[in-house]
């Protein structure tokens, strides 16, 4: 028989305010098992853990129920209390009467029923609970970094700076990611590039850094500190170790000159050749042979870049190559891009060359951009004298057409457009349509203001409605001044949209492969929102950057150095305790049938001959085996297991059905 | 209906499983966004969904139990890769057999509910505890196993 004693916590008044604490303990007092029942203002706090820590000695407690907040929050507080009294810590548990009883229930009465039923349940497990030890396993000091964006480059430095060794997979010919394609940066106008290329070459020259670029992930495998991760290096048709980057295969291309394949890099603005390096600044200087394009590849014709290459690098018969390497840790920085317009027809964006995104109108203005930093419209290559800027275009969206988050970027790097264009061309006029103007962050609305006040630029509350392209290549646009309250037809030479940011197509799939929680906009998840924002709830999953929610850049450096830190902790370690609540295998009841075998997803379960020994049997035979370093403790056997001879450690089929007897009771 | 019937409303008795690492902490955000939803729920933790036994849901309409929810990770999602779909599987065979046993369809459920879904899980409860309700107490099922 256990000794329990049941610890009810009021949370301040978190919980007391709606359960009645004293009530509760008073009623589970005279529960099987219990010896013991106390309550306390703060059962987490130091006091409240040695109330804890006192009781288990002068009771001579050998199980805990603690009723408080939510397991995931505490759990791991109270079996460390538990075990510097010497408990077990898999001797407790906790009633979860805060998030689930208290603060969604009104009725003082109605909670406070119900938070007994659930210390009721909770007692009746314990009482089933068996003391359970953790294992260990080995940690394989090198991290995997998905994304080749400042986030990831900024990660990998740290990381790699810290002295341990670091994989960058990136699946563009180049690392650098969206920031290489801005021009200014907001709050303080210095060039993205400047600021970002130093970086690029400190990556690809650290010793503890390996660049797979052009690379995508394909399958992986494992558990923290123990990953095994399946790279695919996509055929690059040129030999990395050979090229010397001098260009001359990108210049003599006869695909270039044709001007037929749009340049990803600049938003279509300009065209590339089938075999191109992104942007003059790209980290590895190697070019890639687009081979849907190429018409080598096409038709077997051509061949001219493997002609006129100095130093031989061209090959076209490379292969992809599929790379498996052991990684310790997995940082997720796969980024952002922004949504596809095509459902906002209103603004144009498919009609007229001159409605352009953000992110174009970044191109236009970069010295390196298709235009050499001129800004010009598309149509008729003209200086634009108007301009309007729409914001939250898809962001804080009501319906399906958008998202509902705000973008968070639109605002200050709207500003900067305005004052960087007033800066070049100061007699051009420019209007933003906005919603609200959002600057929260050191030097933003100071930057804002000045846009406002010292550039004149002419700020419009309320929003656009249609943008109608004119006979005469100008846009009329009509919308809406709600402080006015009136409408306004205004006629333009361009117009620019903050289209929202979304986290980048390809997430999803690789949050499925490392089975990171991933939210209704695809942003993944955090283990905890506020206390660690830079883990997945999937141990030994962090993450860096606009993946995990929209953000500027120096939040996303913050971000990538905070997951850094997390990495390095985690690699830091020689071995890691492993979940003990494992599967085990009763020999009595298997009959080697292999059906536990079939549902595990980790190979964890192996068959070996044994001697069963019981009543009326002794016989050697077929039964499963249940690899506890390999097994993560799922279920998925128990449940499938015909005999019954499976059970989970922690989870047994005995303490759920006592859970569901005691709440039925 | 006897005059007692019609002064106490009836409560529903529901069991939720859920899984430790969507629905959950999805039941955890709706409790920290203060999303209300009938205390008439009371939930139990497994790893996964699929770890939940037939035999757990049995038991809970053999002790009382008027609606039994089973909530995991979205498809695609599952912490564990694949025990989400074991889950849909089996419990779609098992709720078959329990409608025809007498526990209707509406008092049986599997839900997909993520971490972020707060609102949703909140949502979810609300709704089907309606519905429970509406179908009034369950049938209790009675355990027949030979018992030595």
């Amino acid at each position: 028989m256990q000794r329990i004693g049941v610890f009810v916590c009021h949370c301040g008044t978190n919980i007391a305010a709606t359960v009645d604490v004293k009530k509760v303990v008073e009623l589970v007092r005279f529960e099987p098992g219990v010896v013991f029942a106390d309550d306390y203002m703060y059962m987490c706090s130091e006091a409240g853990q040695e109330k804890i820590i006192a009781a288990i000695k002068e009771h001579d407690l050998t199980g805990l129920v603690i009723c408080s907040c939510s397991p995931r929050m505490h759990e791991k507080t109270f079996r460390a209390c538990a075990e510097k009294a010497g408990l077990n810590p898999y001797m407790v548990e906790v009633a979860n009467i805060r998030e689930q009883c208290s603060w969604i229930h009104k009725d003082r009465e109605e909670a406070t029923e119900k938070a007994v039923i659930l210390a009721r349940a909770a007692i009746a497990k314990v009482n089933l609970n068996t003391p359970l030890q953790e294992g260990e396993s080995p940690v394989t000091k090198r991290a995997l970094i998905i994304g080749g964006g400042i986030a990831g480059i900024q990660t990998a430095l740290d990381i790699a700076d810290a002295g341990y060794e670091v994989d960058i997979v990136e699946r563009e010919p180049s690392i650098g990611g969206r920031m290489s394609q801005f021009d200014k940066t907001f709050p303080t106008l210095d060039c993205a590039s400047c600021i970002l290329t130093p970086k690029m070459v400190e990556v690809n020259q650290h010793p503890n850094i390996t660049l797979y670029t052009y690379s995508e992930v394909e399958g992986v495998s494992g558990y923290v500190g123990n990953f095994d991760v399946k790279i695919r290096k996509k055929a690059r048709s040129v030999d990395m170790s050979a090229c010397t980057g001098c260009g001359e295969c990108q210049a003599k291309c006869p695909l270039g000159k044709m001007g037929k394949i749009p340049s990803e890099f600049d938003r279509g603005l300009r065209t590339r050749p089938a075999i191109y390096m992104p942007f003059a600044q790209a980290v590895p200087a190697v070019p890639v042979i687009d081979r849907e394009n190429c018409t080598y590849f096409k038709t077997g014709k051509c061949g001219v870049c493997a002609k006129i290459c100095p130093s031989k690098a061209v090959n076209y018969e490379q292969e992809d190559e599929i790379v498996t390497v052991k990684y310790g840790a997995i940082v997720v920085a796969t980024g952002f891009d922004i949504i596809n317009l095509d459902k906002f027809g209103e603004y144009a964006y498919n009609e007229s060359p001159d409605v352009i995104t953000s992110i174009e109108l970044e191109r236009l203005m970069n010295a390196s951009g298709p235009t050499g930093g001129h800004l010009e419209r598309m149509s008729d290559h003209k200086q634009p004298k108007d301009i309007v800027f729409i914001q939250c275009v898809g962001s804080r969206c009501d319906d399906e057409k958008g998202k509902p988050y705000c973008s968070k970027v639109c605002c200050m790097y709207t500003a900067k457009h305005a004052m960087l264009i007033k800066d070049h061309w100061p007699d051009t006029n420019i209007t933003v349509f906005y919603i609200d103007v959002r600057t929260p962050g050191k030097n933003f609305d100071e930057f804002y203001r000045r846009a406002v006040e010292q550039y004149h630029v002419n700020y419009v509350k309320g929003q656009v409605g249609k943008v109608i392209p004119q006979p005469d290549g100008s846009l009329l646009v009509q919308g809406v001044d709600l402080l006015d309250n009136k409408q306004i037809m205004k006629k333009t030479d361009m117009v620019v949209l903050a289209a929202a940011v979304e986290p980048n197509k390809g997430v999803r799939k690789i949050a499925t492969m490392l089975t990171a929680s991933i939210d209704n906009n695809d942003f993944l998840t955090e283990a905890h929102a506020k206390l660690r924002p830079v883990e997945s709830p999937t141990a030994g999953i962090f993450l860096s950057g606009m993946a995990q929610g929209p953000k500027d850049i120096p939040e996303t450096v913050s971000q990538a150095g905070a997951a850094a830190v997390k990495v390095v902790g985690l690699l830091a370690k020689d071995k890691l305790k492993t979940n003990p609540c494992t599967a085990k295998c009763d020999p009595m009841f298997c009959n080697g049938c292999s059906t536990c075998a079939n549902v595990c997803p980790y190979g964890a379960i192996t068959y070996e001959d044994q001697q069963v020994r019981g009543p009326g049997v002794n016989e050697t035979r077929r039964v499963a085996v249940v690899n506890n370093a390999l097994c993560q403790g799922c279920g998925a056997c128990t449940s499938a297991c015909p005999s019954g001879a499976m059970d989970l450690q922690g989870f047994s089929n005995r303490q759920i059905t006592t859970e569901v007897d005691s709440i039925c009771r | 209906m006897s005059m007692n019937e019609e002064k106490t409303e009836f409560r529903p008795l529901i069991v939720a499983f859920c899984c430790n690492w969507c629905s959950y902490a999805g039941a955890d955000l709706a409790g920290s966004s203060r999303l209300s939803y009938p205390a008439d729920v009371k939930i139990i933790r497994v790893p996964c969904s699929g770890r939940v036994n037939p035999m757990f849901i049995l038991r809970a309409f053999e002790r009382g139990a008027d609606g039994v929810i089973i909530c995991g990770c979205h498809p695609g999602d599952c912490h564990y890769s694949t025990g989400n779909y074991y889950a849909r599987r089996r419990m779609t065979l098992l709720f078959s057999m329990l409608d025809y046993m007498g526990v209707e369809n509406g008092r049986t459920r599997v839900e997909w509910c993520s971490a972020a879904e707060g609102v949703k899980f909140s949502n979810t409860m609300n709704e089907f505890c309606e519905k429970v309700k509406s179908l009034g107490k369950s049938v209790r099922l009675g355990d027949i196993r030979c018992k030595d």
